[in-house]
C-alpha cells in the first residue's frame, strides 16, 4: 500500500483514524459533561475508564461475547459513578480528592483483578475484537464512505450519543433540572428539584459512559488489556469538557480535533519524517495544555462546580 | 420517592486525641475494606497482612529495604502536602520526580572533574531546579491565568514521562547494552550509602531534612503563614495584604523542587542511571501520604513510612502467597477515600435521615 504523504489513501486513512481515535474521547467527555453540568467534577473518570477496559476485556475473554463485555464495562462504570456520588453528594467530600481516590482505587483494582484472573504470562492473552461495521451502501461512497461508514459499532454509538446528550440537556425536564442544579442548587431546591437525585443520576451517566469508553480500548482499538492502556485519555476528557464549553455538539468537534492529533502520530510514524514516536504520544497532552491556556479566561464553568450542596 | 440522605450537623472541633487518632482509625478501616479483595481470592487476609509486615520490617534486611523506599515517598509526600496547604492542587509530583531524575542524570553523565561533595551538591541543585520548573509552569498558569492546576499538573506528568522515554530510546540509549537506560552517572555524583551493607543512601537524610524544612516553613516563616492563609481563604488573605498570586507561584516552585529531589535520589542513590520505570507511582502515592498525614510534617513522615511498609511488603507477600502486589495500590486508593471521609467527622456529626 502506498502511504506517501500526499496521496489520497494517506488522507482517507488519516481521517478514518481520526474518527476512530476520537471515539473514547467523545463518549467519556459527554459523560463528564453531565457530571459537571450537575456541579460535580469527576476526576474518577480515568480510573473508571481503566476499570471499564478491564471489565470489558475479562467478560469477553471468559464468555466470548463482545456485547456482554460492553454491557459489563458500562455497569462497572455505573458502580463507580454511584460511589463518586455517595462520596461527593451524600458525604459532601472534596470532589478533587474523592475523584483521585477513585482513580487510584479503580486502576489498582483493575490491575489486581487482571493479575488474579490471568496471571502474568509472557504473551498477554487476546480476544477476537470488534471488526468494523460497514453501513450498507453508504460505505461505498468514495472518500466519505471509508472515513465515516466503515467504523466500529461503538464509534457509531459514540457519535449518536452526541445529539442524544444535547437533547437530554436542552430539551427535557431532566436537562432543565440538571442545568439548574449545576448553576444554583439552592434555587433549584426551592423550585422542588431534588438536587441529590439529579447529581446521582448525572454521575451514574458519567460513570457508565466512562466505563463504555474504556471498553473501546480493549474490545475495538486493541484486543488485549495492557498496563496504562487508557494512558491519561480520561484527563484529556476533563480538559475537553472545558474546551467544549460544556456543550455536547462542541464535544464532538473537540474530540475529533484531539483524535486527529493522535492520528497524526500514528500516520507520521510510517513516513520518512524521523521523530521519536514518544513525541507524537505527548502531542495530545501539550495541545490540551495550550488549549486550556487559550480558553482559561473565557471558560464559563457551571457556577456550582466543586461546591457541595448541604440541605438545611 | 423517599431519598436516603446523610444529614450533617456542625459540631465543635473534636479533642486533640481524636484528631491524632484519626489516621490510625482510617488505616484500620481501609485495611478492613481491602481485606475483602483478598478474601475474594480465597486467601486469608490476616496471613496476607502478616506477610506484608514480615516482608517489610520482619528482618533487618527487609527493614533497610523499606527505608530505601521511604526516602522518595517522604519527599513526594512533603512536596504534595505543602502544595495542598496553599490549595495548589499539585497532582504532578510524578512528572516533577522524573524531571529531577532527568536533570540529575544529565549532569551525572557529564563526568565533570569535581570532588564528590561538590558534584553531589550540583546534582541535587540541578534536580531541584528541574522539578521546580516543571511544577512552576502549572503554578504560574494557575496563579496568573486561572488555568486549572489539577489538569495541567496531571498532563505534564505524561509529557515528562514520554520525554524520558524518548531520550532513553533515542540519544541516551545505553550504547553497550542497547537497553533503554542511560549510561551510568559519574562515581563522584553518586550518593554515599549511610548504613553499611545496605542500599540506604544519603537521600534518606535529604528526605528527613525536607520534613524539618516543611515544619519550619509552615509554622515559623512568613511564607508559611502566607500559604496557609492563601489556602484557607484567598480573598481574606488578599485583604490582609498577602500577594496570593506570588505565594502560589513560590509554593509551586518549592513543591516541585522537593518532588524533583525524590527523582535525584532514585538516580544518584539507587540505580546510578536513568530508567523509564524509575518510579512505580511515588508521585501519586505522595498525594495519599499528604492526606493521611493531614498535611502535617510529622504526619507525612509517618504516613510515608506506613506506605513504604505496605508497598515493599506487598511485593514479598505477592511472591509468597500469590496475591497480586497491586493490592498495595488498592489499599492506597481506599485509604485516601476513608481518610477523607474521616476528616468529615472533624466538622460534622453524621445523622442518617430522609428527604422527600
Amino acid at each position: 500500500m502506498n502511504t506517501g504523504f500526499w496521496t489520497l489513501t494517506f488522507w482517507v486513512g488519516f481521517l478514518a483514524a481520526t474518527v476512530r481515535m476520537a471515539t473514547p474521547l467523545i463518549i467519556a467527555t459527554l459523560g463528564e459533561t453531565f457530571a459537571e453540568r450537575s456541579g460535580v467534577l469527576n476526576l474518577g473518570i480515568e480510573g473508571m475508564m481503566i476499570f471499564g477496559a478491564l471489565a470489558g476485556f475479562l467478560t469477553t475473554y471468559f464468555t466470548k461475547s463482545l456485547w456482554l463485555g460492553v454491557l459489563v464495562a458500562t455497569l462497572s462504570g455505573i458502580a463507580f459513578g454511584w460511589l463518586m456520588a455517595f462520596l461527593t453528594v451524600t458525604l459532601t467530600l472534596s470532589q478533587h480528592v474523592s475523584g483521585l481516590g477513585i482513580t487510584i482505587f479503580a486502576s489498582g483494582l483493575a490491575y489486581y483483578t487482571y493479575r488474579a484472573a490471568i496471571g502474568s504470562p509472557t504473551v498477554p492473552p487476546t480476544i477476537k475484537a470488534f471488526s468494523t461495521l460497514k453501513i450498507p451502501l453508504l460505505w461505498k461512497i468514495p472518500i466519505i464512505g471509508p472515513i465515516l461508514f466503515d467504523q466500529y459499532a461503538i464509534t457509531y454509538i459514540g457519535i449518536l450519543l452526541v445529539p442524544l446528550a444535547g437533547y437530554l440537556i436542552y430539551k427535557t425536564t431532566f436537562g432543565l433540572s440538571l442545568r439548574a442544579v449545576g448553576e444554583n442548587p439552592e434555587a433549584a431546591d426551592a423550585m422542588g428539584i431534588n438536587v441529590y437525585r439529579i447529581r446521582y443520576t448525572a454521575l451514574i451517566i458519567a460513570g457508565g459512559l466512562a466505563g463504555l469508553s474504556g471498553a473501546f480500548f480493549t474490545l475495538a482499538e486493541f484486543n488485549m488489556f495492557l498496563y496504562d492502556i487508557v494512558a491519561g485519555r480520561g484527563w484529556v476528557a476533563i480538559a475537553l469538557v472545558i474546551f467544549a464549553n460544556w456543550i455536547p455538539s462542541k464535544v464532538l468537534w473537540g474530540a475529533l480535533f484531539f483524535g486527529s492529533i493522535d492520528a497524526i502520530g500514528l500516520r507520521l510514524q510510517g513516513t520518512a519524517i524521523k521523530v521519536p514516536f514518544q513525541v507524537y504520544l505527548m502531542l495530545p497532552y501539550i495541545f490540551t495544555i495550550i488549549v486550556l491556556i487559550l480558553i482559561a479566561r473565557n471558560a464559563s464553568y457551571p457556577s456550582a462546580l466543586l461546591k457541595p450542596y448541604r440541605r438545611e | 420517592m423517599s431519598w436516603p440522605t446523610i444529614k450533617l450537623e456542625k459540631r465543635m472541633p473534636p479533642p486533640v486525641w481524636f484528631q491524632v487518632l484519626t489516621p490510625v482509625i482510617a488505616v484500620f478501616i481501609s485495611l478492613l475494606i481491602s481485606a475483602v479483595f483478598i478474601l475474594i481470592l480465597g486467601k486469608n487476609p490476616l496471613i496476607a497482612f502478616y506477610y506484608i509486615l514480615k516482608g517489610s520490617i520482619g528482618t533487618w534486611f527487609a527493614f533497610k529495604e523499606m527505608l530505601v523506599k521511604a526516602a522518595p515517598l517522604i519527599l513526594t509526600g512533603v512536596a504534595v502536602a505543602i502544595a495542598f496547604i496553599a490549595k495548589y492542587w499539585n497532582i504532578g509530583a510524578e512528572g516533577q520526580l522524573y524531571a529531577g531524575a532527568l536533570a540529575a542524570t544529565w549532569i551525572g553523565m557529564l563526568n565533570l572533574p569535581l570532588p564528590k561533595p561538590v558534584y553531589i551538591l550540583l546534582v541535587i541543585t540541578v534536580g531541584f531546579i528541574a522539578g521546580a520548573i516543571w511544577s512552576g509552569i502549572p503554578g504560574y498558569l494557575k496563579a496568573k491565568l486561572k488555568v486549572d492546576d489539577v489538569v495541567t499538573t496531571l498532563l505534564m506528568n505524561y509529557i515528562m514521562i514520554y520525554t524520558v522515554s524518548a531520550l532513553l530510546n533515542g540519544p541516551w540509549r545505553n550504547p553497550v547494552t542497547m537497553y533503554p537506560s542511560s549510561t551510568p552517572i559519574a562515581q563522584n555524583a553518586r550518593f554515599p550509602i549511610i548504613i553499611p551493607r545496605s542500599r540506604v543512601h544519603f537521600g534518606l537524610i535529604i528526605s528527613l531534612l525536607a520534613v524539618l524544612f516543611m515544619y519550619f516553613l509552615v509554622r515559623k516563616t512568613k511564607l508559611g503563614f502566607e500559604i496557609r492563609a492563601t489556602g484557607a481563604n484567598p480573598s481574606a488573605a488578599r485583604f490582609l495584604g498577602i500577594d496570593t498570586i506570588k505565594s502560589i507561584i513560590v509554593i509551586s516552585i518549592i513543591s516541585g523542587g522537593i518532588a524533583g529531589l525524590a527523582g535525584v535520589g532514585e538516580v544518584a542513590g539507587v540505580h546510578y542511571h536513568l530508567i523509564s520505570g524509575l518510579s512505580p507511582g511515588y508521585g501519586y502515592s505522595g498525594i495519599i501520604i499528604a492526606m493521611l498525614g493531614r498535611l502535617n510534617s510529622i504526619g507525612v513522615l509517618l504516613a510515608a513510612i506506613y506506605f513504604a511498609i505496605i508497598i515493599n511488603g506487598a511485593q514479598f507477600m505477592s511472591i509468597t502467597l500469590n496475591i497480586p502486589s497491586y493490592i498495595a495500590t488498592v489499599i492506597q486508593g481506599i485509604t485516601l477515600i476513608v481518610m477523607l471521609a474521616m476528616l468529615l467527622l472533624f466538622e460534622y456529626r453524621i445523622k442518617i435521615g430522609r428527604s422527600k
